[in-house]
């Protein structure tokens, strides 16, 4: 079934939140235009809105992951939704139940919505193809596939830093291959229509035919962030060492760790981001981590107004009723 | 009582096999399971059963080089029972099974047993192919002459990896001196790695651990070195790249005794068959661009190609309920193997005979079998079909207990009406005279 009709209802609201892709400009603007409206409850001494009262919403998540999950728990508790915490690595897969038991034993406990992380590429796409109709699918990551949410947060700060952003230049830096990041993000970008989007990796961190993703492609660290308004550093997983994609996290940092020197061909007001966990002195110097330039904390707290927005948009569409 | 065999006529069909030149409005006569005569009847030949073709063509039984009957071993996806009944539909007569059934075909008896199993359900011949080294495990030859002289007509290690380039050598050489052919399934493990779908476009874009063309093109620059200097009978079971089509038409024209199949799914579907994650189209090789797609057209139009196979694989339905990388690669085929392959004379790839070539006498030559082809004293296998009624083929009700197949819903041209194999019919469809 194509990403498009599965995640968007008759009227085109989001049903579930599974990829960038099939998603147009104006519906991710909306997005992000809902988030700004939300990015003031956060500031109030009362943080809760009752958009969700009386929902139940569980985080499905079988790979761990602490910022992702606290973040959508946060949000879903904001829009006064009940929320469930379930840890699946750790309980049902290892007794050998399938991923579609779990889903229909928590459908039958009524879950309205559910926030699903796996490894597996094309996870939250399957739950969604065969979840209930009434209930909702956010994939807060699949595989190396997607990761919608964490997108849409850094297209928010980007935003926020920026103003307007068909004139801007992004470099997403690091392990493009394996990022599900990396392509939420280049399809959130180009969506939105910035002017350039660029990937700088060594080429066993690149994915076969990495143009095709609408990218410009760069090996060289300084020649890739030349002149971009934005420097998106990408996790380098530990594992990829022993996978011979790389020789050794020093010479990663050597040819790929950002540091203030290196930052000087980016603009003068170039901002730097991170998805978070940092492995500092490998992807990027402690300086520029704690930085003016950085903006990485910002992105933590968007995540909470992006999550909110896209639970609120995808549970009005499917529960038809607005509360 | 009936008579163990019947005397059966078949009258007014189109008689079609271009292994023996048949090509007319021919009838044919059968008499204790084999052909008694083409054209007209033997004298004094009283038929019990008169079988009124009425237009349709009479082609040889199919011979697919590849189904997997999941017996012994994995009898929740299927049984040798349920599946030749499915290879009856479909018009094949004659099957080979690879050699990882469990326990595994590396002994005779793994090989009798298939076969007597086969026997009682008689819709079908069931040949096997015995593994290449023990328990599939890469290491130690199986008792490969012994195997032979078990019914085995050909040996493979499906796709378990050797553990070496001297094992492989060994193998080879080894099989070699039986002139058995071996099957290899060409695949350097190492670089699919844990790859699910071909590596391009849309692995790229979905995320997808790749499998590159060089894990099939590598495998098989090794193996032809190996075949070279042993000068081995070597077989490439289920060719998915058109650089491989190139290299073995290359190591042909050199004249290493070389042939090829493909599955059908790889004539007919490509990476992009993929998107969306449809687990259906999760197969081992992966479908790849269509620039492959064409050029493996092509390569069995010239004829690089021997054989198109069935590549059958049937799952239980929670096989394939799963995210993509963690479902069960493979595709229900025997019902569709006829109708997709005649859709290729539709598509202009191939003329009517050519097609028929490649599922009967082109897959009998890779093992030296003297089935696939209609002439006097042959063994009576024989598959009609029907052209001109397009109908529309329904996962839901098919015969195969796995209803794992991408091609749901497709319209076809031309069915399958009706199938004799040893001269008794094991399929007819109702309806049809």
């Amino acid at each position: 079934m194509p990403f498009a009709s599965l995640q968007l209802d008759d009227q085109g609201n989001l049903r579930h939140f599974l990829t960038i892709e099939g998603l147009g400009r104006d519906l991710l603007t909306r997005i992000l235009d809902t988030a700004e409206s939300f990015a003031g409850v956060t500031d109030r001494s009362v943080k809760k809105v009752p958009l969700l009262r009386g929902r139940v919403i569980a985080n499905l998540f079988f790979e761990t992951s602490t910022r992702t999950r606290t973040t959508f728990e946060l949000a879903a508790k904001r829009l006064s939704a009940d929320v469930l915490n379930l840890n699946i690595s750790t309980s049902a897969t290892a007794k050998g139940e399938t991923l579609l038991d779990t889903l229909r034993n928590l459908e039958a406990m009524h879950v309205d919505m559910f926030v699903v992380r796996h490894a597996d590429s094309g996870a939250a796409h399957f739950i969604a193809a065969h979840a209930d109709p009434g209930v909702s699918v956010v994939n807060a990551g699949d595989g190396g596939h997607a990761h919608p949410t964490q997108a849409m947060l850094d297209v928010f700060t980007i935003r926020r830093a920026k103003g307007e952003l068909t004139p801007l230049k992004v470099a997403i830096v690091g392990d493009i291959l394996h990022s599900r990041v990396a392509r939420s993000q280049i399809a959130a970008l180009n969506t939105l229509g910035v002017s350039e989007v660029r990937v700088v990796a060594p080429r066993t961190l690149l994915p076969k035919d990495a143009r095709s993703l609408g990218v410009h492609v760069f090996s060289d660290l300084e020649a890739g962030i030349r002149d971009v308004d934005v420097v998106i550093m990408l996790r380098l997983q530990r594992e990829r060492m022993r996978g011979a994609l790389l020789p050794s996290e020093h010479e990663y940092f050597q040819l790929y760790g950002l540091t203030d020197e290196r930052l000087e061909a980016a603009k003068p007001d170039a901002i730097v981001m991170h998805p978070g966990p940092i492995n500092r002195g490998v992807e990027m110097d402690s300086l520029v981590a704690d930085g003016p330039r950085s903006v990485i904390l910002q992105q933590v707290s968007h995540g909470i107004a992006i999550r909110m927005a896209v639970m609120s948009m995808a549970m009005q569409a499917s529960g038809g009723e607005n509360p | 009582m009936t008579p163990l065999f019947e005397r059966i006529s078949i009258t007014g069909g189109h008689l079609l096999d271009p292994a023996t030149g048949l090509d007319g409005k021919l009838d044919l006569h059968i008499a204790d399971g084999v052909i008694a005569a083409i054209g007209a009847p033997p004298d004094g030949f009283d038929a019990d059963r008169t079988i009124d073709a009425g237009g349709p063509f009479v082609i040889p039984g199919i011979v697919d080089l590849s189904a997997r009957l999941r017996e012994p071993g994995h009898e929740y996806k299927a049984t040798i029972v349920s599946e030749t009944t499915a290879a009856a539909h479909g018009g094949i007569t004659t099957v080979l099974v690879p050699p990882d059934t469990d326990p595994v075909i590396d002994t005779p008896a793994v090989a009798e047993l298939i076969r007597r199993r086969a026997k009682q359900s008689a819709h079908a011949r069931v040949l096997t192919v015995g593994g290449l080294t023990r328990d599939l495990a890469g290491e130690q030859l199986t008792e490969m002459a012994a195997l032979q002289a078990g019914g085995c007509v050909a040996v493979s290690n499906a796709w378990k990896p050797l553990a070496n380039t001297l094992v492989a050598r060994r193998a080879l050489e080894y099989a070699a001196t039986f002139d058995l052919a071996v099957f290899l399934h060409p695949e350097d493990h190492a670089l699919r790695d844990v790859g699910c779908v071909h590596e391009g476009r849309v692995s790229t874009r979905l995320g997808l651990p790749g499998i590159p063309e060089a894990a099939e093109t590598a495998a098989i620059a090794r193996d032809l070195a190996l075949a070279q200097h042993a000068d081995a009978r070597i077989h490439f079971r289920g060719i998915s790249t058109g650089a491989a089509v190139e290299m073995i038409r290359q190591a042909r024209s050199k004249g290493l005794k070389v042939t090829a199949d493909t599955a059908i799914h790889q004539l007919h579907l490509t990476e992009m068959d993929v998107d969306g994650f449809d687990a259906r189209c999760h197969v081992v090789p992966p479908l790849r661009t269509q620039a492959d797609r064409d050029a493996l057209r092509k390569g069995l139009a010239d004829g690089t190609i021997d054989a198109v196979c069935s590549d059958h694989q049937p799952h239980e339905p929670d096989a394939k309920l799963a995210p993509f990388p963690s479902t069960a690669p493979g595709i229900s085929g025997l019902e569709t193997l006829l109708p997709l392959a005649l859709r290729l004379t539709q598509e202009g790839v191939m003329d009517l005979p050519a097609v028929i070539r490649c599922l009967t006498s082109g897959p009998a030559s890779v093992v030296d079998l003297p089935f696939g082809r209609i002439a006097a004293g042959n063994s009576a296998d024989i598959c009609i079909f029907a052209s001109g009624q397009p109908w529309r083929f329904d996962a839901a009700r098919m015969t195969s207990w796995g209803h794992n197949t991408p091609f749901d819903g497709w319209e076809f041209d031309t069915r399958v009406t009706c199938t004799l194999f040893e001269g008794r019919v094991v399929f007819h469809r109702e309806g049809v005279a």
